[in-house]
């Protein structure tokens, strides 16, 4: 792998940008890998990197059924945090908000991390009073976050309507600053040109079809492409998560919706942050290019689609004209959906299975691009050495049989 | 938007019902018997499939009443409507399964 430098971006400014490498190979798939990661968008990305990395595994291969990071990855509203209510998940969410803030550096790629600062809205007595004891809870476990009055709300977003005659007023916001956003392709492309720089193969347009196993050890996965072997399997296809596990009979307390977000057309910069409204429910960042990006709430029933229905997005660009009046003179260019994983308690999976070698990594839902980093990190840790670390420790399968859930699920300050 | 054919007021918007999740999910008869493993699949694991999938609905904004709904949640096809109590439309089902994709297996358990 060649180092993108400033040395290497002049020469290469020479030759007119005709000679970089390219970012990683990709090769014909062998017949026996030690570990086969299904997925390639971030978390498959950033498990065989760390593979890799930390535990010395390069003989690996990520096989996609599409392109990297052309599931969730690259549909996903990049918003980053850690400001998460229950301790197990501030742990998982800070290790990720740390490893994102070195990442760049690490994988030599920039992912244009831009901690840009995230508010959480609230517009109701309660909604305070929720939002001040999650901002003490989040301080005891280290975490930054401040609670804002509508007037410092304002000096942050000078776009923002504090009138308290609308009807969800702003009353006050939390504000974690450290949070922000990152380019979500750059982060699955530098984790697999760094991954490929350490051995392992990335194998695009290759579909797997079926879990081999040999009693009750994985053997190796049918494909699009033939039989490969491995003794260890790991599945982390977000969105296809219950259809991946059921072709080797594991059951998983998981739903798949639909997800939306959109983007308006370009625009001079106008909003520096990110805003997040729960109870209004919209999230709005702008991106560099100048884009509004904007994202809604699940749609409500079970779906494989990756789109969704209409009444949902009116909603969400209500919540955004009532807060931002002045955007709802802009058009929306783009719209998409995407399938999210959702848990009964809105956390994760990072787990082994019933089934040795096979381990599972999803039902991340609507929040985890925010946890590819520490996603990546434990589930390499519990592949490499057959056991969770302490951070996926509490995120493993096992809890729902325990009764110890890790109920996120409105203790998320917002969803995403 | 979903065109949802409600048993008893026929066609009406997506928005005026609520998914109820998975069907014909049976309470335990004895819950003192159950094991915690039991207790975690009646409570927590759910069929997901892409493919057909038997589903709850309520006409929350209508006659409130319950019903269910057979769908293609690959393509958001629905198969067809009937009443709590009712079997699932099979042999509709089965015609339509056939262009299907994977389907998580139900084990045998405590539904
Ligand atoms: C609209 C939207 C907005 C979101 N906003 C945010 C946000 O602001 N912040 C945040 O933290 N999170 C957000 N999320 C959630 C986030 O996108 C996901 O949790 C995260 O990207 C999941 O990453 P992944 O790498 O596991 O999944 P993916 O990128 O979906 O990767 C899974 C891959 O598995 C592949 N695959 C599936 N089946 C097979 C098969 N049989 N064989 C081979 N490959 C297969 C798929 O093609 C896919 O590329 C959002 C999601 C959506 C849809
Ligand atoms: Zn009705």
């Amino acid at each position: 792998m060649k180092k993108y430098s400033i040395f290497s971006l002049a020469r290469n400014a020479f030759k007119f940008h005709q000679d970089w490498e390219k970012a990683w190979r990709s090769p014909e798939p062998k017949k026996n890998y030690d570990a086969i990661i299904v997925g390639g968008g971030g978390h498959g990305l950033a498990t065989a990197y760390y593979l890799a990395k930390e535990h010395g595994i390069t003989n690996v291969a990520v096989i996609e059924k599409g392109w990297l990071g052309g599931g969730n990855t690259g549909r996903n509203t990049t918003i980053i945090r850690s400001n998460y209510l229950w301790d197990e998940s501030a742990r998982m969410y800070e290790k990720s908000l740390q490893l994102y803030e070195g990442l760049s550096q690490d994988l030599n790629y920039n992912i244009m991390l831009s901690q840009r600062g995230v508010l959480n809205l609230a517009h109701n007595l309660q909604d305070i009073r929720e939002l001040k004891r999650r901002v003490n809870a989040i301080k005891l476990n280290g975490i930054d976050s401040e609670f804002l009055t509508p007037e410092q709300i304002k000096s942050i977003v000078p776009m923002i309507n504090i009138s308290p005659s609308i009807r969800y007023p702003v009353l006050g916001a939390s504000i974690q600053r450290r949070g922000g956003v990152a380019r979500h392709d750059a982060v699955a492309w530098g984790y697999a040109r760094a991954a490929d720089a350490r051995g392992v193969d990335i194998i695009q347009q290759c579909e797997v079809t079926g879990i081999i196993r040999d009693g009750g050890r994985v053997t190796g996965v049918e494909t699009t492409r033939g039989v490969i072997n491995a003794p260890k399997v790991a599945i982390v296809t977000a969105g296809h998560s219950s259809v991946l596990a059921a072709m080797a009979d594991v059951r998983l307390p998981i739903s798949s919706f639909p997800l939306q977000a959109m983007v308006t057309e370009p625009v001079k910069p106008i909003l520096n942050s990110v805003v997040m409204s729960n109870a209004v429910h919209c999230y709005i960042s702008q991106s560099d290019k100048g884009e509004l990006v904007l994202g809604a709430g699940i749609d409500g029933y079970n779906s494989y689609t990756q789109r969704g229905s209409l009444h949902i997005v009116e909603e969400q660009l209500a919540a955004v004209c009532l807060l931002f009046p002045i955007f709802s003179r802009l058009r929306i260019m783009r719209k998409w959906g995407g399938i999210v994983d959702t848990c009964p308690d809105a956390s994760p999976i990072v787990s082994k299975t019933h089934v040795d070698g096979l381990y599972i990594n999803g039902g991340w839902g609507t929040g985890g691009f925010k946890g590819t980093p520490a996603s990546g990190w434990t589930f390499a840790h519990t592949i490499a050495r057959d056991e969770p670390h302490a951070l996926n420790a509490p995120f493993t399968l096992d809890r729902f049989t325990s009764g110890s859930l890790i109920d996120e699920h409105g203790a998320a300050a917002v969803a995403h | 938007m979903l065109l949802i054919p409600c048993p008893w007021c026929g066609e009406r918007d997506e928005p005026e019902f609520h998914h109820g999740g998975e069907a014909h999910i049976e309470r335990p008869l004895e819950p003192d018997q159950l094991t915690d493993e039991e207790w975690a699949e009646y409570m927590f694991m759910r069929t997901n499939p892409k493919g057909v999938f038997l589903e709850r609905w309520v006409h929350q904004s209508g006659c409130r009443r319950w019903f269910n709904l057979a769908r293609n949640t690959a393509t958001n096809e629905i198969i067809g409507a009937y009443k709590m109590g009712e079997k699932p439309p099979t042999s509709t089902i089965a015609n339509k399964q056939k262009t299907a994709t994977v389907s998580n297996k139900k084990p045998k358990g405590v539904r």
